[in-house]
């Protein structure tokens, strides 16, 4: 396999984890006292900006234009908030970081703070990531120490807390309103928007939510500039490297960092392995449960958030689960949509319904009970749910149903034809 | 001093919420906390829960019943809890979940007799590449066999019998 710019986890070992003396060997905190002792709070935003960083937690929205939107000079308290709560299918690749490298967080958390000058910083972090809730609060408690954290950081006269809020279970605490009203203590339902965080926030005061590899990156950014931080992708509408988790029927299920913008064919063939026991590569999902299906026909596809969108997908998590030629991509959906509808939070009607009835009409299906009718009625519920839903959770959920109507609705019509599943003995 | 929580941890949460601008903050620490002490959270759990904080019970209801890793009913000395979500299905969770049914003697959402485990299904536990996984308690198992999960079985059920009531939130 190739050798790939390591930057996240140049620090990785197998079964260890790197803490302050050995994550400062390797240039832990230059970054944040770089920013702060040279440069200025707006320098490193427009350094963040500059770099083409897009968020790394699935929407790929640009960091820099979302810290842009942050109200840095309002007085009072304002927030940081890092979402570790990485519950969708298929993407884990947060853990491996932190489970790797926790400073790198830490120092990405501070360093971003002070740029927007946050006075507090949360991490919100998901149940089941109780060893990586451990390792973050001894890494908070070293940077403490070493004077990284708390009052008069590096003598900026600039000060922050940074607090661990562990989570109690459900997907949509990813969503970043609701977890807001998560860390607040409220039933987690998504909020309305606008206002948006950055305006009105935890508590009501200014908030900016990123992504734990997201932050990850800032300090890098910071040491190594903006253009060599872009050069790091192999194309030219990508920037930096991408932690990529794969899963599936795949030779290698491991957590890679690769450049942004390497082929899915790369991915799935070098990278990856190939598919278990030699059979044919059938289809994957490119970046999460959420994301429409690529095929034998994307395998050149550049995996980056523009040439993913261009063929109707998204880079999403860079979460790569594949699927062998003897998958029914009708169970497969049936699985991802299950997953969906019993992880809505019921707010409102086309989700909470909406995702349910995919679900009855997919068994129906499945089964061998359902008709052409169904099949119609899953284009009109696709259409129904899609843009009406009160958040992302639901039309997340039509990514996968998108991919299998117009990928695989030759499969669909065998299910009606044969009367049953045609992959099952 | 209370069955839910042990006096250090209640004197500590009560300080915390005097201390706090918004003690709500506290709610599914202090309800995860009832959990790790008792098992799961009774009424009672609520009740406190709510007079340390200064809310009703209702406000503290609506947050335990959201969450599926609270639970409001007893369950066993150990949960475990087996992903279905989908790259542990592309790799045999569901013949994960036939062993463990079998081997326990039990179905999903019931405890064994002796009380030592209760099987619920789970969403993705974040172990998508050590597919398929479960977790018991708050250890996580992965690349499942059913060697491995007769391994885990044991060694689980030796240290709930160990640590007794209460060992949900206890890791290795």
């Amino acid at each position: 396999m190739t050798d790939y710019p390591q930057i996240l986890f140049k620090n990785r070992r197998p079964d260890e984890t790197v803490f302050i003396d050995d994550f400062r060997k390797t240039g832990g905190y230059s970054g944040l006292e770089k920013a702060i002792r040279e440069m200025t709070p707006q320098e490193v935003r427009e350094t963040v900006k500059r770099s083409g960083l897009r968020g790394r937690g699935g929407a790929g929205f640009s960091t820099g234009l979302k810290w842009s939107f942050f109200p840095v000079d309002q007085p009072g308290e304002k927030y940081l908030v890092c979402n570790c709560d990485e519950m969708e299918p298929g993407t884990y690749k947060d853990r491996q970081l932190l489970s790797a490298d926790p400073h790198q967080l830490i120092e990405g958390v501070i360093l971003s703070a002070w740029a927007l000058q946050a006075t507090e910083a949360y991490i919100f972090i998901r149940y089941a990531y109780e060893q990586e809730a451990r390792h973050l609060e001894r890494a908070i408690a070293e940077a403490r120490a070493a004077g990284y954290l708390g009052e008069n950081i590096l003598g900026s006269g600039w000060g922050l807390r940074i607090h661990v809020h562990r989570s109690a279970g459900r997907y949509i605490l990813g969503e970043e309103t609701a977890l807001l009203n998560g860390i607040e203590g409220v039933r987690p339902n998504p909020r309305r928007k606008p206002p948006f965080p950055a305006v009105r926030g935890l508590w009501g005061r200014p908030t900016t939510i990123n992504n734990v590899e997201t932050l990850a990156n800032i300090p890098h950014i910071i040491t190594g500039g903006a253009d060599w931080f872009k050069c790091l992708a192999r194309s030219p509408e990508g920037a930096g490297t991408k932690l990529f988790g794969l899963s599936g029927h795949l030779n290698r299920t491991e957590c890679f960092e690769l450049p942004v913008g390497i082929s899915l064919r790369e991915v799935i063939f070098e990278v990856g392995g190939g598919i278990r026991g030699g059979k044919p590569f059938k289809a994957c999902l490119p970046g999460g449960a959420s994301t429409p299906y690529l095929t034998g026909e994307h395998l050149d596809v550049a995996m980056d958030f523009d040439s993913i969108a261009a063929v109707g997908s998204r880079f999403g998590t860079a979460g790569v689960t594949a699927f062998d030629a003897d998958t029914c991509m009708v169970a497969v959906t049936l699985n991802l949509i299950r997953f969906f509808a019993r992880e809505s939070c019921g707010w409102c009607t086309p989700c909470r319904d909406g995702l349910s009835y995919v679900q009855w009409l997919l068994e129906e299906l499945e089964e061998g009970r359902g008709g052409k009718e169904q099949i119609e009625l899953l284009e009109h519920q696709r259409r129904n749910i899609t843009g009406r839903a009160f958040c992302a959770l639901a039309e997340g959920a039509m990514g996968p149903l998108d991919g299998l109507l117009r990928l695989f609705r030759d499969e669909l019509e065998d299910h009606v034809r044969k009367g049953r599943c045609p992959f099952r003995a | 001093m209370n069955k839910l929580l042990s006096q250090s941890e209640l004197d500590t949460f009560r300080a915390k919420a005097a201390a706090s601008a918004h003690p709500r903050e506290l709610i599914v620490d202090l309800l995860r906390a009832i959990q790790d002490h008792h098992g799961w959270v009774p009424d009672e759990g609520i009740e406190l829960a709510a007079e340390i904080l200064g809310l009703s019970p209702l406000q503290i209801e609506e947050i335990a019943t959201f969450y599926d890793k609270i639970f409001r009913q007893p369950v066993g000395r150990k949960v475990i809890h087996v992903c279905d979500s989908i790259c542990c299905w592309a790799t045999g969770s569901e013949e994960v979940a036939g062993y463990l049914r079998r081997k326990l003697g039990i179905d999903f959402g019931e405890t064994t007799a002796d009380g030592a485990f209760t099987l619920l299904p789970t969403c993705c536990l974040g172990a998508c590449g050590d597919a398929p996984a479960m977790m018991i308690g708050l250890t996580l198992y992965g690349r499942l066999t059913p060697e491995k999960i007769d391994a885990a079985l044991e060694k689980e059920k030796s240290r709930s019998q160990e640590s007794g009531v209460g060992s949900q939130g206890k890791t290795s």
